[in-house]
């Protein structure tokens, strides 16, 4: 790849139509990395929005969110060759973020 | 940024599976749950649905749902779903377990649910030691329906029922649910956890992971107390009220491990498997010969069978039996019958009726609302039953002379003097037999060995079945009787 830039540990994806602007998110984050947009969405709430850098990729946000699917977290893969990904998929990570 | 960026990440946190992709609850909106903005019951949703993901337990978990706020969770989550009764969510699990070992039995409540109207439920389940797991959300008010306190409602906390604030001295103390429970000596494992920082909220994800795992491994009954936000029914912000959660209703509820019993107790295998139904008679020691007979003639389901029934009286008429001989009956003639008795506290006297259905295919509703054949036995219930009988349909009445202003221009009437027959027959107490036989003429869908047959399992003493017998067959002759006559 020709951008060698250091990449963010993690990725983040709102889906605004399910979002409900409760804005436990904003206030759940760590890195302090998503906000409140300015625009409503469909329904009439502001929404939830990622500010495009920084996510470390704790999962925090999607466990403090109350919408089944509102929020989608990645994670960059750490490959050695011949290795699936490591995904680490439980809070032990979110739990070190928090205490934080 | 690029896909080909994109690529390079892995989703780790996700749309559980054990979630359903849609919410079919209604046409529109539906990617999201009917939750207000920040409520904690979502929250609480999704660490189940993870831990059911993660154990891999989707395909036998059956969630039994509450009533309140939480009530939708079959629109939810994909598992085997029963809804309860408010309050009986413990109740319904206990018969869930016990029927279905190998499934794991998940009892979802709120604190109005749980800790009032359900708070002899959850009390016995808890003290029996039920296999199941209990996730208990507790945000101190009934939030459903509109603000009202409950029994975990905060001292001095308002609600539209307490609007001076939660008064100890007239309302109570705000009950402590796990504290409570921890005294039993059957639970296996209790813990309250809260939503009220992201500490809280790992802390309440392991921990509702945790009940559910007992379960699997057999241990016993655990249950989980959630501190959770309600910002509509608090008038907070999510945000304000995610912090009330930890400044305010932690004081009242401490968060903690109340009982842990998981390294003491046995895991407990499954139970043996009930006996069959063949077994049964051995086990309870009853010979061959002593076995009811098999049913004796099974309706040629050539043509559709429908009976909607109504038997009405007064108490001691025999109008419930009338009707339990015509549904029994019909049972042995391999139909499909319900019987619903409805009467009063009276056991003379009283007014009475019972709902009967006869059919060839599956009874939707046991309800009798409007008939076909109504036997009225006296005056007020003809009168009280007369135009609910379909047009087409039949009405029998018990007396010399049908009263003029019941006239119906579209259903058949039959008014004979019922009693006098069966009187003149030898027992007036006979004439709900003689109006069935009449009625049996009119259907004239049930064989005569069927009527036999029912009629020895339910009248003990040979002296009356045989005089039901004779007048049975004069209801029949009756019937034909008053055909000549027109």
């Amino acid at each position: 790849m020709m951008n060698v830039e250091k990449r963010d540990r993690g990725l983040l994806r709102i889906d605004v139509d399910e979002c409900k602007g409760c804005g436990l998110c904003v206030e759940a984050c760590p890195p302090k990395v998503i906000g409140m947009s300015v625009r409503l969405n469909h329904f009439g709430y502001r929404t939830a929005e990622y500010a495009g850098a920084g996510c470390t990729g704790c999962g925090i946000c999607f466990m403090a969110c109350p919408e089944p699917g509102a929020i989608t977290v990645l994670r960059a893969a750490t490959r050695k060759a011949g290795q699936v990904p490591m995904i680490d998929t439980g809070m032990e990570g979110a739990t070190q973020c928090a205490s934080n | 940024m690029s896909s080909e960026l994109i690529s390079d990440y892995e989703v780790v946190h996700s749309r559980a599976k054990s979630f359903y992709e849609r919410y079919e609850r209604k046409p529109e909106l539906q990617h999201q749950t009917h939750f207000c903005p920040g409520c904690g019951h979502g929250t609480v949703h999704k660490m189940l649905a993870r831990a059911i993901d993660e154990l891999g337990i989707q395909d036998k978990t059956i969630l039994i749902g509450p009533v309140g706020c939480s009530v939708f969770t079959y629109y939810y989550f994909d598992v085997g779903n029963v809804q309860a009764a408010h309050g009986r969510a413990p109740a319904v699990a206990t018969a869930v377990k016990r029927s279905h070992p190998g499934s794991i039995v998940i009892g979802y409540q709120g604190d109005g649910d749980l800790s009032a109207i359900g708070a002899a439920e959850i009390l016995h389940a808890a003290n029996r030691g039920e296999h199941i797991s209990v996730i208990f959300v507790n945000n101190g008010i009934y939030s459903m329906t509109g603000g009202q306190a409950a029994p975990t409602t905060l001292i001095g906390q308002k609600s539209t029922t307490t609007p001076g604030g939660r008064n100890a001295a007239t309302e109570g103390y705000p009950l402590q649910v796990s504290e409570l429970l921890a005294t039993l000596q059957a639970p296996v494992y209790i813990e309250r956890v809260g939503l009220g920082d992201n500490k809280q909220i790992a802390q309440a994800n392991r921990a509702v992971k945790r009940a559910v795992e007992n379960q699997v491994r057999g241990l016993g009954f655990s249950l989980i107390e959630i501190l959770a936000p309600c910002p509509t029914i608090w008038k907070m912000s999510a945000v304000d009220s995610q912090h009330w959660v930890r400044d305010v209703m932690e004081k009242t509820y401490p968060l903690g491990v109340f009982c842990d019993r998981t390294k003491e107790v046995q895991p407990r295998g499954l139970p043996e498997a009930g006996p069959s139904l063949d077994q049964i008679p051995h086990i309870l020691g009853v010979a061959d010969e002593d076995l009811p007979e098999g049913n004796s003639a099974v309706v040629e389901k050539a043509e559709d069978i429908d009976l909607h029934v109504r038997v009405a009286g007064f108490g001691g008429q025999g109008v419930l039996l009338l009707g339990e001989v015509l549904a029994e009956a019909g049972l042995d003639a391999g139909l499909e019958v319900s019987w619903l008795p409805s009467y009063g506290p009276e056991m003379r006297s009283g007014t009475s009726n019972c709902h009967v259905r006869l059919s060839s295919q599956p009874i939707d509703s046991p309800l009798v609302t409007v008939p076909n054949i109504l036997i009225a036995m006296n005056e007020p219930s003809l009168r009280k039953f007369d135009l609910s009988v379909r047009p087409g349909g039949w009405v029998i009445y018990n007396g010399d002379t049908f009263p003029a202003d019941c006239m119906r221009e579209d259903v058949h009437v039959l008014a004979l003097p019922f009693t006098q027959v069966a009187h003149e027959l030898g027992d007036a107490r006979a004439c709900n037999m003689v109006m069935l036989g009449t009625l049996l003429e009119i259907a004239n869908s049930l064989p005569q060995a069927s009527i036999d047959v029912a009629l020895r399992r339910l009248i003990k003493n040979p002296k009356w079945v045989e005089l039901d017998e004779r007048a049975l067959t004069r209801g029949r002759e009756l019937f034909k009787e008053s055909l000549q006559e027109v």
